[in-house]
């Protein structure tokens, strides 16, 4: 676990970068953490963040591929909800880049 | 004056049979955790045959969404049955 | 990926262990694998479907949030055991989601039809 300051504020981090505390994330934090991955956030980034984060709200976990995938296609249109625009988006393993940008859990069951 | 607790379901029915035939008119019954769906009406002839009173943890039954006519009691009120019972039985 | 199929059986009602939690997450983890997966609810297992679940008061995370991510994981197959509901005067409306309820005669059809079948 590391303790950062981003923004002027003190937040902790697990061992994987994940945020310790939901509470502490704000769109700043969203940024910094987004910088790191050498992403910029667009639009299309912030839909599919805020869609995870009602997503976290309503089931209370952090999805894996498949049901994030299904979510975004009913929530945000059908040639959105595709492994390969996520993938564009969020190089690498989007369930799991999304997750730490949006302030979430790590997903369990994520390959 | 014995206070029963019981913290299994109606699954296992061999349980609650068990505490009830330890039981006597003046001890208590407890249902805690998932003993407390033998508060569901579905059960009520099988608490009629409870010696005792029968009581229910409040935030147990709040968890599993299961509202009764029983009387609730919360961890306060928990507390003190132990101390006003000579001693605590455990079923589980 | 050849397909395999699941039956997850669940019989313990929720929060009291962790069996119940444990299910549900076993059955997302095959449909993250990909492989079809079917629930069946049995004995005190029936419990953790039942609406109004509020297990803040035991600090713990309601199951009902994430039983209703199960379309989202393409997990559609719910059996309730008829009888299990019935002996705790309980009907389906009294279910948090769609399901089929199930005879016991047609069990062992239901076992047959999956290639594992997981007791949790």
């Amino acid at each position: 676990m590391t303790t950062r300051t981003i923004n002027g504020c003190p937040i902790r981090f697990d061992s994987e970068g994940y945020l310790e505390n939901l509470a502490d994330w704000t769109p700043g934090v969203a940024e910094v953490l987004a910088q790191e991955e050498s992403l910029v956030l667009t639009e299309a980034h912030w839909e599919v963040l805020n869609l995870l984060r009602e997503f976290y709200r309503q089931y209370e976990h952090s999805p894996a591929m498949r049901p994030l995938v299904k979510a975004v296609g009913q929530s945000l249109g059908k040639d959105k909800g595709r492994s390969i625009y996520l993938m564009q988006l969020f190089p690498g393993s989007p369930a799991k880049v999304a997750a730490r940008l949006a302030g979430l859990p790590k997903p369990d069951n994520c390959l | 004056m014995i206070l029963h607790t019981l913290n299994q379901g109606p699954g296992n029915p061999a349980l609650l049979e068990n505490c009830l035939t330890a039981m006597t008119a003046t001890d208590t019954l407890l249902l805690i955790e998932d003993g407390i769906y033998w508060s569901l009406p579905a059960y009520a002839d099988t608490l009629a045959r409870v010696p005792g009173r029968v009581q229910a943890l409040e935030s147990d039954l709040t968890a599993r969404g299961i509202k009764t006519a029983l009387t609730t009691v919360d961890d306060t009120g928990f507390v003190e049955l132990t101390i006003n019972h000579d001693k605590v039985v455990s079923w589980f | 990926m050849s397909t395999h199929r699941f039956l997850v059986m669940t019989r313990s009602a929720p929060y009291g262990t962790s069996a119940a939690r444990d299910a549900l997450e076993t059955a997302l983890t095959c449909s993250v694998f990909e492989q079809p997966v079917t629930l069946l609810f049995l004995d005190d297992g029936v419990f953790q479907l039942l609406k109004g679940q509020a297990p803040a008061s035991i600090e713990q995370k309601n199951l009902n949030a994430m039983q209703q991510s199960l379309p989202l994981y393409d997990i559609e197959r719910l059996y309730v055991s008829k009888r299990a509901l019935e002996l705790r005067g309980l009907s389906a409306a009294d279910l948090i989601l769609p399901v089929e309820l199930i005879d016991d005669a047609a069990l062992p059809a239901l076992l047959a039809q999956h290639d594992t079948v997981l007791s949790i």
